[in-house]
């Protein structure tokens, strides 16, 4: 649409606007496509040399920050393995956790962390077209490698989430073995969606039912602030429940802990089988000692053994049986494929003239390019079918595996931490009264009702 | 387990990314107003003043059907009043974007868009974006107009109409 009278003087040109502005709209239904016209007012000349402003344009986050990031995440992955291991300090501990928590937690609004790290380095496996931003890998990749040589000290005081459930942490409960057994299953299987939903490109879940970023950003959906909240209150009672019972990212910080080069001792000398070890901690990760099997007991776990190692295949390839079907309507938490779905039920419909809402917006993109958003969509969903497979797969594996680590004894002279459950949080060398010998202070009294109170031990608190 | 790392580590760069709105896919859905995680969206409108007709009866700033041209609540579209309508000269007016108001409902680009030249779009604004792994507005955006864009480059603006 040219206006009329370009170069004319400017009250002309005035009404000329009016008029072609309301000839645009009586010639423009409102499901035209206006792609066409082009310029329809051009820009003025101004006689009275009217300086254009300038677009204003505030930069991005300056990627020295991000660097800032990463230095932070290195020195205090550094730091909280020197207060485990080498100062044995609980209170050191605690402090560089609560700077955790400000930092990464309230100062960078839990964004970036590597817990959803992960589903960008899923996602960029499969998808070459993402790019992975080394800040994120950095965040993935530093963890994990500490993680495998000194254990979980990025669970102990670095990881904002940890830190928060660590500090809310006023009387803890022992949760029942069989409860943490079975309950322990479940951050691989958060892990193995997270990671499906991230390779099919579909959404980010772990940081989509992320319920402590809400906290640290003081704003949030209700579901996540209600959850949020409610895992804080857990956690006054129960020992780090999203860490213990959700993380995925913990999971693999568990796997690689297990293989770990140094680990938590509780006594620096010879162990007295106190207990008092065993009390302080509240998550449960504590072994106790465990003798060499009778031949009788070591056949029958052999047999028991066997058998699961039988059932294992079974169970791979039944999960991936089940997966396989999950896969279809996992996909539809993909935006195309769900557009896809709406558009082959909306076939039969006229298409909307007026259309307003997001969902009819969405649907009329579709009709426009229905051909471009159905191969898509099968794409996915064809890739949702292997992943289904893969995902039920992998909760075959996990749940075999579980049950054959509950099979096999392994022997132990002392208390000791598990490698993988140990969060290396340190509370338990303060218990210790061989370290508090070596401390020089005085060993700790003996709980009052004798190991009644293992469950609630004196003094536990926040100590 | 070291080949996976390589990999990965072959397909990522130093440059961060940052997400942001095509204004050429966006369909003005109002998703924006409402899905970002923060209270008030970092989504906001921008205009390209290189584009704008300067127009006295702005489809962007007025209902379809004004009562009258002038800056009265009831004549404008903008729900927070966050378009300030100034006098250039004779018979132009710079519309500009007050971004402490403006809560990127996206209607003064829809009226920019339909019936005028598009100046007005909307935009992710770097400094209140918290750059959320997952986009909560991306997820839900009807013309699929988010993406990932360098971080050293933030912006997509209109330097073309429509």
């Amino acid at each position: 649409m040219k206006v009329e009278g370009r170069k004319q003087k400017a009250e002309g040109a005035g009404l000329a606007r009016v008029v072609a502005l309301w000839a645009a709209l009586l010639l423009f239904p409102l499901s035209a496509d206006v792609s066409l016209a082009e310029q329809r007012f051009p820009p003025p000349d101004f006689e009275g040399g009217h300086q254009l402003p300038i677009t204003t344009t505030p930069p991005a986050r300056a990627l020295a920050l991000e660097f800032l990031d990463i230095g932070v995440l290195a020195v205090f992955l550094g730091l909280a393995t020197w207060l485990v291991y080498r100062r044995r300090s609980r209170k050191g501990v605690m402090a560089l956790s609560l700077l955790s928590l400000l930092y990464f937690g309230f100062w960078r609004d839990g964004c970036i962390c590597a817990i959803g790290s992960l589903q960008n380095v899923a996602l960029t496996l499969c998808d070459r077209s993402y790019v992975l931003p080394l800040g994120v890998l950095a965040f993935f990749v530093l963890p994990l490698a500490v993680a495998i040589f000194a254990g979980r000290t990025f669970c102990a005081a670095v990881c904002p989430h940890g830190a928060l459930q660590d500090l809310v942490l006023i009387k803890p409960l022992k949760v029942p073995v069989w409860l943490e057994e079975a309950l322990s299953v479940l951050p691989f299987v958060y892990l193995g969606a997270g990671v499906l939903f991230a390779a099919t490109g579909s959404a980010f879940i772990i940081c989509q039912y992320d319920p402590f970023v809400p906290i640290f950003r003081l704003s949030g959906r209700t579901l996540m602030v209600l959850s949020g909240a409610g895992l804080v209150g857990l956690g006054m009672f129960v020992g780090r429940p999203y860490c213990r019972f959700l993380c995925p990212y913990g999971a693999l910080l568990k796997l690689a802990a297990t293989v770990a080069k140094w680990r938590v001792r509780v006594t620096p000398d010879s162990c007295t089988q106190c207990r008092l070890c065993e009390a302080s901690c509240p998550f449960g990760a504590m072994r106790e000692p465990q003798a060499a099997p009778g031949a009788q007991t070591l056949a029958r776990d052999r047999r028991r053994l066997a058998w699961l190692l039988l059932l294992l295949p079974i169970l791979l390839a039944g999960g991936g049986w089940l997966g396989s079907r999950f896969g279809a309507p996992a996909s539809r938490l993909h935006p195309t494929v769900s557009l896809a779905d709406q558009f082959i039920r909306a076939q039969g419909s006229p298409p909307k003239l007026d259309a307003l809402t997001p969902d009819e917006l969405a649907l009329e993109r579709a009709r426009q390019t229905p051909k471009e958003i159905l191969t898509a969509a099968a794409t996915i969903q064809r890739r949702f079918g292997i992943g289904g497979w893969f995902f039920g797969a992998w909760i075959g594996l996990v749940v075999g595996v579980k049950l054959i680590s509950l099979s096999v004894r392994r022997q132990r002279a002392d208390y000791e931490p598990d490698r993988g459950a140990c969060f290396a949080c340190a509370r338990c060398f303060e218990f210790c009264p061989n370290e508090r010998v070596r401390r020089g202070a005085k060993p700790v009294a003996a709980p009052a009702a004798g190991m009644t109170g293992v469950s609630n031990p004196q003094g536990l608190g926040r100590s | 387990m070291g080949g996976l790392l390589g990999l990965v580590t072959g397909r990522s760069s130093a440059k961060d990314t940052v997400w942001q709105i095509d204004p050429q896919k966006c369909v003005r859905c109002g998703n924006c107003a409402i899905h970002c995680v923060l209270e008030q969206s970092a989504v906001k409108c921008v205009h390209s003043y290189a584009l704008c007709g300067y127009c006295q009866l702005c489809t962007g700033y007025f209902e379809p059907e004004p009562n009258d041209l002038n800056t009265g609540a009831e004549n404008c579209l903008c729900p927070t009043s966050a378009i300030k309508r100034t006098y250039i000269e004779d018979p132009y007016y710079e519309y500009t974007i007050d971004e402490r108001l403006c809560i990127g409902c996206a209607k003064c680009v829809e009226g920019c868009t339909r019936f005028g030249n598009g100046s007005l779009f909307l935009q992710v604004r770097h400094d209140r974006c918290l750059n959320c792994n997952e986009c909560a507005i991306a997820k839900v955006c009807a013309g699929d107009a988010f993406r990932r864009v360098p971080a050293d480059q933030p912006y997509l603006l209109k330097t073309d109409t429509h």
